[in-house]
């Protein structure tokens, strides 16, 4: 109890102290929010006074491999790379108090056009760094008016997560209403498949088709994120321009799509292993859990969640049975629907370190996805799909997941839905979506109050972000 | 002597005082700065005036938030004391083994807020799940549980408190109203809590501003679901100040509002209290 009123008191006293003592250095040097001189694609920048760079990491579940990568790197250039880690969910919080001391970090992360708006005072512009020009394609990247200020480093997928194992075993009963899981490719399909499947559920040896929708408060990301992805993609992807920029760029939401966000959530909850009421406790831990021991045979979640399913004890999915399946909600045309592919993930340099400071960062994440060391780390550790050309076709994930998503980019005819929710007003836009989605699933709040709240909110969170 | 300690006095409190000003005044002052300011970072703030506070109080969480902390306040601080209370007079009767259950109940008052969250919200989900629910399923379920967690931390520590003032009333004043004839009651109401209203004050104390200002518990068992309504002030500007863009100088106002309540009532209540101490 007493640690309440200490822990708060000495973090909110240590973030004022340490913008005391920074404000009074920066007094001297006159402007703030002013570029410490620019970055430079050659080395011109000496950078042999530099002794430590410092990586605020927003992926918790591989940061030890980070750690590895850093000594690596020690090792090699000599250069000391400060990795901090902050907990899921909790990045943008995180970097405020970071950015406000004395040492603040020096690579960060950005997750996307919202998150540059925020920190468009500490991106540096990246343009002429080889990092940029690796790129395959360019328009992944941030950028704004001439300047680019973050470079994606992972291109990841998500859809639904099937065992093929439990597939199999359903199309071989009698009555199946499939006979290859090919033929699912619309939502009525998908719906068939999966009331029969729950229809069979003991002969099959499942709790329920899907994974809980994990409801829960910081872990229902899956669903006022990811899943709304769909619904904001066919609204916003008119044939004019990114449907990322005409997201961005909508001062209201029309939720054209949210008879189709029903039908898949519903479709997830009612065929769940978990009971309605019961998904409020749940977390992304405990659904991934339940599709890695067998009791459910789908679940949605997105190529990163390969290492949770293998890692998890008393695993039974087998790596060839893994794979993926396109989020289906009732849309028009959707049988030619990819998964949902795209980044969150943009590392930006801060701008308001010294240049030698940021020449060193930008040396150390060029060395990382070019050098055969780092390459390796890239695909096998960190598990990305890293999209530059210096990653030859050997050089590709081999997480069956990761695979599947390249699979599915390749495949004729097919288009990929981009992940339009990068241009979600806010995190609290998000939040009160997801807590809304757990009254609905409780019973306590219609849904079409779910989606006049969302519209209205959709609304001042923009006007908010607008006024800042 | 006396002359001795104005000498030295400066001297032996000098470390105490710098700690004070670099843990607690300057940040104190730099927040009331800051709560008139809009800023990203605490080092490039802007003068806006009072328009944070506007702000803040046009928000509806924040006032939800108030309600909900008040009323929580109020039913913790209520059952917290009577329970130690009782607690205090049954183990100071002369019974078997009461260092045993002396230790056992001020251990919960040992863990960490977060955990005991944790390890609450297993138990509560655990028997809620019989009624097919769980502890986001309706608000009531998560004050309860708050209190409920509270009660079990507080009660063992403000036990001892207790045990430490019934300890010191002097056996002779029991004994005098014993040969006057009071019985068990009177003798509760006339002499016991009389004697021991400097250990009230203090639980009272202990538990009203640790209630008000409870964070972690809160953050760990509910987290506001479902939807903040379950949000209590202090977790509700830790939200406003990191979770929401632009909303940094808001959440800055909310903490100076809240300090002034927080103050306010200790004081209050303090003032109230003392005044009912009586000399031995």
């Amino acid at each position: 109890m007493k640690n309440v009123k200490r822990i708060l008191a000495l973090s909110l006293a240590g973030c004022m102290m340490a913008g005391v003592l920074a404000g009074c250095s920066d007094d001297s040097s006159s402007g703030d929010s002013e570029n410490k001189g620019a970055l430079t694609g050659d080395s011109s920048i000496d950078t042999s006074e530099v002794k430590s760079i410092y990586f605020l990491n927003f992926k918790p579940e591989i940061a030890d491999k980070y750690e590895e990568i850093a000594k690596k790197y020690k090792e090699e250039k000599g250069i000391e790379v400060k990795i901090e880690t902050a907990a899921s969910g909790e990045y943008e919080k995180k970097l405020t108090s970071e950015m406000a001391k004395s040492d603040p970090p020096t690579i960060f992360q950005i997750n996307g056009p919202v998150g540059y708006s925020n920190w468009a005072d500490y991106c540096a512009d990246l343009k002429s760094t080889e990092l940029y020009n690796l790129l395959n394609d360019k328009s992944l990247a941030v950028t704004k008016d001439d300047g680019v200020y973050g470079v994606p480093y992972a291109v990841e997928g998500y859809g639904i997560i099937y065992n093929n194992a439990i597939l199999d075993k359903y199309i071989a009963t009698d009555g199946a209403v499939i006979k290859s899981v090919d033929e699912i490719n619309s939502f009525s399909k998908l719906s068939e498949v999966v009331q029969d499947m729950t229809a069979k559920k003991d002969k099959l040896g499942i709790e329920g088709v899907f994974g809980s929708t994990s409801l829960k408060t910081g872990d229902d990301w899956r669903w006022q994120t990811h899943l709304m992805d769909l619904p904001l993609y066919y609204e916003f992807n008119t044939g004019d321009g990114s449907s990322i920029t005409n997201c961005l760029n909508a001062a209201e939401l029309e939720f054209k799509y949210a008879d189709n966000y029903k039908n898949i959530f519903d479709l997830y909850t009612d065929n769940s292993c978990t009971d309605k009421n019961l998904l409020g406790g749940k977390t992304v831990d405990e659904s991934m859990a339940e599709f890695a021991t067998g009791k459910c045979a789908m679940i949605q979640n997105g190529n990163w969640a390969w290492g949770q399913i293998s890692g998890i004890d008393g695993n039974k999915v087998k790596e060839e049975d893994v794979k993926f399946l396109p989020i289906y909600t009732g849309v028009d045309g959707e049988d030619k629907q990819g998964l949902c592919v795209g980044t969150e993930n943009y590392f930006a340099i801060n701008s308001q370190v010294d240049a030698a400071q940021q020449q060193a960062s930008i040396d150390f994440l060029e060395w990382l996805f070019t050098s055969d060391y780092g390459k390796k780390a890239v695909t096998n550790d960190l598990g990305f799909i890293a999209p530059f050309t210096s990653f030859g076709d050997n050089e590709k994930p081999t997480d069956p997941l990761a695979k599947d998503v390249l699979n599915w980019m390749e495949k004729d005819g097919y288009t990929s839905v981009a992940w339009t929710f990068a241009g979600i007003p806010s995190e609290t836009w998000k939040n009160n979506f997801g807590a809304s989605l757990l009254e609905y699933v409780q019973g306590q709040k219609e849904w079409t109050a779910v989606v006049d709240d969302a519209k209205a909110d959709w609304k001042t969170e923009r006007e908010n972000a607008a006024t800042e | 002597m006396d002359k001795a300690i104005k000498k030295w006095f400066p001297l032996f409190a000098l470390p105490t005082v710098v700690a004070f000003t670099i843990a607690f005044l300057a940040p104190f002052i730099m927040g009331l700065y800051l709560s008139l300011c809009k800023f990203k970072t605490v080092k490039d703030a802007k003068l806006i005036g009072f328009n944070n506070y506007a702000r803040a109080f046009s928000d509806d969480k924040f006032i939800n938030a108030l309600w909900f902390t008040t009323k929580f306040t109020i039913v913790s601080v209520i059952t917290i004391n009577i329970l130690a209370f009782i607690l205090a007079m049954l183990l100071t009767k002369s019974l078997k083994g009461t260092n045993v259950f002396r230790t056992l109940f001020f251990m919960p008052n040992l863990i960490g807020g977060i955990v005991l969250g944790y390890i609450w919200i297993m138990i509560i989900n655990g028997v809620l799940y019989y009624s097919n629910a769980t502890i986001t399923s309706d608000p009531n379920y998560g004050f309860w549980g708050l209190v409920i967690l509270m009660n079990w931390q507080l009660i063992g520590y403000m036990m001892i408190i207790y045990i430490s003032g019934i300890q010191n009333i002097s056996p002779d004043l029991l004994e005098a109203a014993e040969i006057d004839g009071a019985n068990r009651w009177q003798k509760l109401i006339h002499v016991t809590l009389p004697q021991i209203m400097p250990s009230i004050t203090i639980c009272l104390f202990l538990t009203l501003t640790n209630s008000f200002k409870l964070f972690d518990q809160n953050y760990a068992l509910t987290a506001g679901a479902p939807g903040d309504k379950t949000q209590m002030l202090a977790l509700d500007i830790y939200n406003t100040f990191y979770g929401r863009v632009g909303w940094q100088g808001v959440g800055q106002a909310k903490a100076v509002v809240f300090f002034i309540i927080v103050a306010a009532i200790a004081l209050t209540q303090l003032y109230l209290t003392r005044s009912k101490e009586v000399e031995n």
